[in-house]
Parts: C-alpha cells; sequence; structure tokens
C-alpha cells in the first residue's frame, strides 16, 4: 500500500512537471539579458537611437512586447500594433495596400515594415515623427488607426494589476506615464534588427548566391543603390518617384507636411530588406509586385513630372535584368529575423 | 569638564561659521506669470474681449511653455536654469515658477525662450512638463504646441464659432521659437518675499505686427499658419513693478 502511495506521488510530480513544460511559463516566449542586447552589425554605420537613455532589460522588452500587441493601446481595444505590423512580413501588413484601423476604418498609407528602426532619422513616408519613442503616438491618436488617447492608455494600464507589476519591475521608478510606455515600446520596437539574410551571409562569406542572384546584385548596384543604399538598403531621403497623385487620397507626401511645393509627392526611400515579404510595394500599396516596381522605374520621365533627377536620367532594364534584380532582392529575406521567437505573440490575440 | 564643554561649544561654533562662509547661498528664485488682456486681468470664458481690429471674443483656455531661464546679476554674470514649465491659466499653481540653485546676488535682466528649444522637440519620450499627456504635444507631426489658446469669436467661421490657435514649430521656415528678454526696473534680490512679476498679454498674439481678423483666421493647428502668430506673441511679456 505504503509502495503505490510513493508510486502514485512520483507518478503524478512527473506528470505536472511535464505539463508546466507545455502550459506554464513557455520557453519560447522567456527572455533573457542575452535576447536583449544590442550589438551594431558588423558593416552598419551607428545608430541614430542608441538606447543610451533607455538600456534594454528583459522585464523592459517584455513590457514592450505585451503592449505591442494589446489592443488596449485602441479606443475599443480591437487592434494592437501588431495587428497591422505582422512579424512573418517584418512587421508590416502582408498583403494590405492600406492601413486598417477600429470599426474598420481603412487609412491613406501602406503600413512600413519595422527593423532597422534605430538607424532610422525619421518615420513614416513623410518623415514626420523625429523620434523613435514618440513614433507609437501617432498611431495611437489616428482616428483611422487606434484613435485613442495617451491619457486614457494610462488610466487603462494603470487599473491592470499585471500591467502595474510589470512597470514596477521594467522601471526604476515604476510609474505607469507615456515616459514609461513609449521606453518599453522603442526597447521592443528597437531591437527589431535585420541583419542575417542569404544577402549578409554571403557579404560575410558563409553563404554563396547563384549566378541569377549576383547578377542581380551587380546591376542593383550600378541601377538602385544610389537611394537604396547598403547595407541598410535606403539612404533615408525623400525622393519623388513619379507616382501620379491617387485621386482618392490625395497624398501630396512631405509637402503636405512642410507646406512646400518642393517636396511635391516626395516619399521616403523605404529599405529593401525582407521586400519579398512586404508586398504591396509603394506609400499606397499600388504595386502588387516587384515586377510592377520595376516597369514602373524604367518608363521615361520628364523633368516637369517633379520626378527625382535619377529618374529622369532614366533607368533601362532588360527584361532579364530585371528578373535578376528581383532574384537578388529575394535574397534580403532575413529567415532569422522573420521567425525570431523573441518578437512573437506570447498572448495569443491573432 | 567646563574646558571640555567650552572646547566642544567653540569648534561646533567654528564649524558652523565654517560652513555658513563656504556654503554657496544657492536658493530658489520665484517668478508669477500673470496673464492679461490689455490692462485687465484675464477671466477665462466669462469676459469677451475685443481684438486690434474691434472683433470681440473670449477666452476658454490659455497656456504656454517658457523655460530655459537666464538671470543677469549686478555684475554683468548670467546664471542659467534649463528646463520647462506649462503656465496654464487654467491651474493657479502652474502660474509661479521657482528655479532652484540661483546663486544669491541681485538680478537686473531676464532672458528665457517662449516655447521648447528644438533639441528638446526631438528627444523622444519626456516627463514632467514636457509630458505628451499635457496635451501640447503634436503626435502626428513630432513637436510641441508652445502656446495654445482657444475661445469663441462671434465672427468665427468654425463650428461652434470656436477660436483655436496651437502655435508651434521648431523648424525653419516655421520657427516658432522666441527667446524674450526682459530688463528689470530695480534690481531683484531672490527670497520669499521678492517675486518677480511677468505680465503676458494673451491679446498680444491678435495684434502686432500681423492682426488676426477673427472672419478669416479662426483655426492654427500647425506651424505652417503659426509664424506670423509667433511674431505677436513674441511681444507679450513685460514686467510688473510692484
Amino acid at each position: 500500500m505504503k509502495r503505490k502511495i510513493v508510486y502514485f506521488f512520483c507518478f503524478s510530480c512527473c506528470f505536472f512537471l511535464l505539463l508546466s513544460g507545455f502550459i506554464g511559463d513557455n520557453k519560447y516566449f522567456a527572455i533573457s539579458q542575452k535576447d536583449v542586447e544590442f550589438h551594431i552589425p558588423k558593416g552598419y554605420p551607428k545608430p541614430f537611437y542608441n538606447f543610451k537613455n533607455n538600456k534594454p532589460s528583459p522585464s523592459g522588452f517584455v513590457l514592450g512586447r505585451k503592449l505591442f500587441y494589446d489592443p488596449i493601446l485602441s479606443k475599443d481595444s480591437s487592434i494592437s500594433c501588431g495587428f497591422c505590423h505582422q512579424r512573418i512580413a517584418a512587421f508590416a501588413h502582408i498583403d494590405h495596400a492600406l492601413s486598417h484601423g477600429i470599426n474598420g476604418l481603412i487609412g491613406k498609407r501602406n503600413v512600413p515594415p519595422l527593423e532597422n528602426l534605430v538607424w532610422d532619422n525619421s518615420f513614416m513616408w513623410d518623415g514626420r515623427i523625429n523620434h523613435l519613442e514618440v513614433q507609437p503616438l501617432s498611431p495611437i491618436s489616428n482616428p483611422l488607426e487606434m484613435n485613442e488617447t495617451i491619457e486614457s492608455i494610462i488610466k487603462k494600464l494603470q487599473r491592470n494589476n499585471e500591467y502595474a507589476a510589470m512597470f514596477k519591475a521594467a522601471f526604476n521608478d515604476s510609474v505607469v506615464n507615456s515616459r514609461n510606455i513609449l521606453r518599453a515600446l522603442a526597447q521592443f520596437t528597437g531591437l527589431m534588427i535585420s541583419d542575417n539574410s542569404r544577402y549578409d551571409k554571403y557579404m560575410r562569406g558563409e553563404d554563396t548566391l547563384s549566378a541569377s542572384e549576383l547578377k542581380g546584385l551587380e546591376l542593383f548596384r550600378d541601377k538602385c543603390a544610389q537611394c537604396h543604399k547598403e547595407p541598410l538598403f535606403t539612404d533615408n531621403t525623400f525622393r519623388n518617384t513619379a507616382l501620379s497623385m491617387d485621386s482618392n487620397l490625395r497624398d501630396s507626401g512631405v509637402a503636405a507636411i512642410n507646406g512646400q511645393m518642393k517636396d511635391f509627392m516626395k516619399f521616403k526611400v523605404p529599405s529593401l530588406r525582407n521586400i519579398e515579404m512586404t508586398y504591396p510595394y509603394m506609400h499606397d500599396g499600388r504595386f502588387r509586385t516587384l515586377k510592377q516596381v520595376l516597369d514602373h522605374y524604367t518608363r521615361k520621365f520628364t523633368k516637369e513630372s517633379g520626378a527625382d533627377p535619377i529618374l529622369v536620367k532614366g533607368i533601362q532594364l532588360t527584361e532579364a535584368d530585371k528578373s535578376n534584380i528581383i532574384a537578388f532582392l529575394k535574397t534580403l529575406t532575413d529567415q532569422t529575423f522573420l521567425h525570431d521567437r523573441r518578437f512573437a505573440d506570447p498572448s495569443g490575440h491573432y | 569638564m567646563v574646558k571640555k564643554i567650552i572646547h566642544t561649544i567653540l569648534i561646533i561654533a567654528a564649524l558652523v561659521a565654517a560652513m555658513s562662509f563656504t556654503a554657496p547661498h544657492n536658493s530658489m528664485f520665484t517668478i508669477r506669470f500673470e496673464n492679461y488682456v490689455g490692462d485687465k486681468p484675464l477671466r477665462l470664458d466669462s469676459v469677451f474681449y475685443k481684438n486690434a481690429l474691434g472683433q470681440s471674443y473670449n477666452v476658454s483656455m490659455f497656456k504656454y511653455y517658457v523655460g530655459n531661464f537666464h538671470l543677469t546679476n549686478s555684475n554683468g554674470q548670467e546664471v542659467v536654469s534649463k528646463g520647462y514649465f506649462l503656465i496654464n491659466q487654467e491651474e493657479k499653481n502652474s502660474m509661479q515658477v521657482t528655479i532652484d540653485n540661483i546663486a544669491s546676488g541681485e538680478y537686473k535682466a531676464i532672458r528665457f525662450t517662449l516655447g521648447v528649444d528644438s533639441i528638446d522637440n526631438c528627444s523622444g519620450a519626456q516627463s514632467g512638463a514636457l509630458d505628451p499627456v499635457n496635451g501640447m504635444f503634436w503626435a502626428w507631426n513630432s513637436g510641441y504646441i508652445f502656446l495654445k489658446m482657444e475661445g469663441i469669436s462671434p465672427l468665427s467661421k468654425s463650428t461652434g464659432k470656436r477660436l483655436e490657435f496651437h502655435i508651434g514649430g521648431y523648424k525653419e521656415p516655421n520657427n516658432c521659437i522666441k527667446i524674450i528678454k526682459l530688463e528689470l526696473k530695480h534690481p531683484i534680490k531672490q527670497g520669499e518675499n521678492n517675486i518677480l512679476v511677468i505680465k503676458a498679454d494673451a491679446g498680444c498674439l491678435f495684434s502686432g505686427s500681423n492682426p488676426v481678423d477673427f472672419s478669416t483666421l479662426s483655426s492654427v493647428t500647425d506651424f505652417l499658419n503659426a509664424k506670423s502668430m509667433a511674431d505677436n506673441y513674441s511681444s507679450m511679456f513685460s514686467v510688473i513693478d510692484k
């Protein structure tokens, strides 16, 4: 009898141990100190955001992740940051031309991917946001997106015991305030770094590219890299790419922000990292394929169109060139980043 | 025994004397802002005023950032206090500003920023006076609103006959940051009963070099049209001799 009890006890212990391994604090979502260490990848320039005043910690990062995936940030608790920024699409909204918001509202711009943000000196297609930390205030307050106020978010979070504990763990002052909310989000989004695509491995001598991909790289460096500068594949400038203004959106780009006609229809040169996954393309998602984008860039543009001088000068590409360039662009897909467990949604909201 | 006590007393006295000689007399300097329209103290909502064109209006909200105070003492030396304050007519406590760690002495001039310096417009998430919860930060186009004035005018073409002037912008050519310099007629010594009172004339927003006609301009909510109004408000401060 005694032996039976001991057996039963051992068995139950094993069973619960096994079970807790599956459900409790899943290792997959656990964040260690090593997970939040920031390194500048080899060959990358000095970042604009260097975490100097906001050193990432596991608890800060986990708080940022929870906030990023929590619809509590929207007015009716229906939409989170992660709703439009999907990990599998390098945090763009896959197959959506324009951003979505609460009540089924549709925004005015294509959701940009979130990657290598610490090297950005401005944010949004028109660069109107000047700092990584204040970036979330824009989608939060946009009536076509989350339509919420930071004051109201603070109140909602202060009422929530789990959040109160998380702020306490993450920040010395323990306060649920706008600065800590924004800094936690910056710890999470700032560490979204893509530096391990096949292109990166090739550059480090760890992988080879096919003949077509290599030809594409050569063409890319000759025809595209002036704006899409390696290794970040953007020069962080704003340019008029000779796109006609959409008659519904009436989006004039940077000019709408600074009122200067010289900036009419200028939009930020986007990075091309993970471009395979961030379709559709351009600020309003008008092109579904990379081929359509390249077809556009090889058209003839007059100076009067306001197009960037590089486009007026003309970019010539044969059909074979285009497929080689596209083959190369696909080497910028970073499977490590797209499947990085650190950025996965632990809540199961979506 | 008595000797010992005397010794101890002497040592303590010497220490106290030494401390009072060496410790710099850093203390607080207090500035009170008093908002007016013309020569009348500003009253929210209840009183209607007239602009330079004789158009009537009232004020339901009046708040602005001041900061980076520089005080010039009688020897011509300048002491600086970094940081910002949000002066809000609605909150009595916000109207009085105390600047810590100002060296003792007499001061004859003051200089401060109306608005927020460009570096502090680009420094990310901030707390205190610059916390975005104060409603003075443009979330959609990063930058602080330096001065907010809202009210009603019968001539306004906006919904509810509203006036809405949100003035800000730190980038050229729409830079609305103003450095205010004021001479103090009588040198002022900081201390509890010696408060510097600065008058802010809200009416200046609509007069000055660019008079505002409410029938054509009742709302400015981005920095594109703000510059001319900022040129107006740069002259709204004066020192009240009390």
